[in-house]
């Protein structure tokens, strides 16, 4: 999709991106770099853009690339997948780029290990889960405890990955709240989080 | 007794209950339903029809279960929650209920990373437990999961499975007692090869009462192989093979092995029988039905009790 184009923007975020290496000013420089070897290599002229925002996110940072957007034929957002629809959304002339698959909401669980912990499913069930989530973590989603494939502390799915209800059964164990497992959770609202459309939040308080 | 089907019928006049269990074709033939009916037709109360067991397509299994039903043996469906959210489970339930199948085993289903779609989206809108709150309640209330009234309602013995062998060990039979909440009327274990474990798991499901309040039917399994065994104690997650089933499997000649395997199987659910709680057996000899009469037989479980004439659509449609 860049093949014929003569002038690339490559654009980061400074936000979230930038804390887990993926998309800050670093990756677009070395993004930027690999790009205009690549074309030297090939015999073509191409010229490589770069600029990093603070929040691609939000118009009011997304604003400062006007200049270099307005220059590039086409804008290679290395920002989360928010990011990549913000810039697209304020400069609806120019075509804008994913330079990355976004994959999850996830915590750094040791240095260049992340786990998707939070599915943002809008209706959060950690107060009975003893804080760990089973939509985002166990690997059906269950909400009424472990299936009959955890063995051993591990998910029948994939043995690196741990059962997400032995670890809230023990938690819950630690708690003094083993009761709690022996509820039963009714079907969950899922409207509140996947559908009608969008999700939206708003707050009337902070509207202008 | 909540519909009468002959797997119920067996259950309720405390006769030991035999199960099998009948796979469905990768195909769309008829005719593989109607042989392999042919072959536990008169060994079991009713057979187990797998819905795309392991996450692998095969023809579904309600359309199997009428095809088994019109073939003279009474099905029990299997409904999982991998591949269909609560509309789609509630809707064709009413259809099942319609052809006139009569027992069903709510599951939430094996991950469809294990099949052969492994880039299939799973569904898990609801699991077994929600599954079987939500069937019991169409039944008993005519209420649909969003609590609109219907006037027919389908009529389910409901079911459920159990795996006594994964963990936490200790939740397992408090796991059972959700299921009976939600309304299971019988359960069907994982295999049991595990007598001693089995045991110490049923005396917990005695401890909780639910033995009185819901049918228990071990999962029994003949090994075609020294290898089998050895896979499945090994590779099968939520598997507990101990060593002496794959001594004695290793014990014998290659061309003895179906046959050990047969009386290994045979020796199991005689000591199952002897445990206070256990209504009767389900027998999984998966692509190998033709083994189902020779271990009903050698286990002593003949004849079965009196089938009563299968309800047709015609009689179920007054």
């Amino acid at each position: 999709m860049l093949a014929d184009k003569k002038k690339i923007l490559v654009a980061g975020c400074g936000s979230c991106v930038t804390v887990c290496f993926a998309g800050g000013e670093k990756e677009v420089g070395i993004l930027a770099s690999t790009l205009r070897l690549a074309n030297q290599v090939e015999g073509k002229h191409v010229e490589v853009l770069e600029q990093t925002v603070t929040r691609q996110c939000e118009w009011e940072f997304v604003d400062g690339m006007a200049e270099n957007i307005s220059e590039a034929d086409v804008v290679l957002s290395i920002a989360c997948g928010i990011g990549v629809q913000t810039t697209a959304e304020r400069f609806p002339g120019k075509q804008v780029l994913p330079g990355l698959n976004t994959s999850f909401l996830g915590q750094p669980i040791e240095q260049g290990i992340w786990t998707e912990t939070c599915a943002a499913c809008g209706n959060c069930v950690l107060a009975v889960t003893g804080g760990i989530c089973p939509v985002a973590r166990c690997s059906k989603s269950l909400l009424n405890g472990p299936c009959g494939g955890s063995q051993a502390g591990k998910c029948e799915v994939d043995p690196s990955v741990p059962c997400a209800w032995q670890q809230v059964y023990d938690r819950l164990d630690t708690l003094a709240l083993q009761e709690t497992m022996e509820l039963i959770q009714p079907p969950k609202d899922w409207s509140a989080g996947y559908r009608p459309g969008p999700r939206k939040i708003e707050r009337e308080d902070l509207k202008v | 007794m909540t519909v009468g089907s002959n797997l119920e019928n067996v259950l309720r006049s405390g006769q030991f209950a035999v199960t099998a269990e009948l796979g469905p074709p990768k195909s769309a033939d008829p005719t593989v339903i109607r042989r392999k009916a042919g072959l536990l037709k008169g060994y079991a109360d009713a057979v187990n029809i797998t819905d795309n067991q392991t996450a692998i397509v095969r023809m579904s299994s309600i359309s199997a279960g009428y095809l088994a039903m019109e073939a003279g043996i009474e099905p029990v469906i299997q409904m999982t929650c991998r591949d269909r959210n609560r509309l789609a489970i509630q809707a064709d339930l009413l259809g099942a209920s319609a052809l006139g199948i009569k027992n069903l085993l709510c599951l939430t289903g094996d991950h469809q990373s294990f099949g052969n779609h492994p880039q299939a989206k799973g569904v898990f809108d609801i699991d077994s437990i929600q599954e079987l709150r939500m069937v019991r309640n169409m039944r008993d209330e005519k209420k649909f999961q969003c609590g609109e009234e219907m006037p027919v309602e389908p009529r389910f013995f409901l079911g459920c499975a159990a795996n006594p062998f994964a963990d936490p060990f200790p939740f397992r039979a408090i796991r059972l007692g959700k299921k009976v909440a939600a309304g299971a009327e019988f359960a069907q274990t994982q295999i049991v090869y595990n007598v001693e474990k089995f045991a110490q798991f049923m005396e917990m499901v005695r401890k909780l009462g639910l033995h009185q309040k819901l049918f228990v039917l071990a999962g029994v399994s003949p090994v075609k192989s020294v290898g089998a065994a050895r896979y499945m104690k090994t590779k099968v997650p939520g598997m507990d093979v101990p060593d002496w089933v794959v001594d004695r499997m290793a014990g014998v000649p290659k061309e003895d092995a179906k046959k050990e395997g047969i009386r290994i199987c045979v020796d199991i659910i005689k000591q199952v029988q002897q445990i206070e709680g256990v209504a009767g057996v389900h027998i999984m000899a998966i692509e190998w039905e033709e083994a189902v009469a020779e271990i009903v037989e050698a286990a002593g479980l003949l004849p079965r009790p009196k089938v009563e004439e299968l309800e047709t659509v015609s009689a179920k449609s007054e």
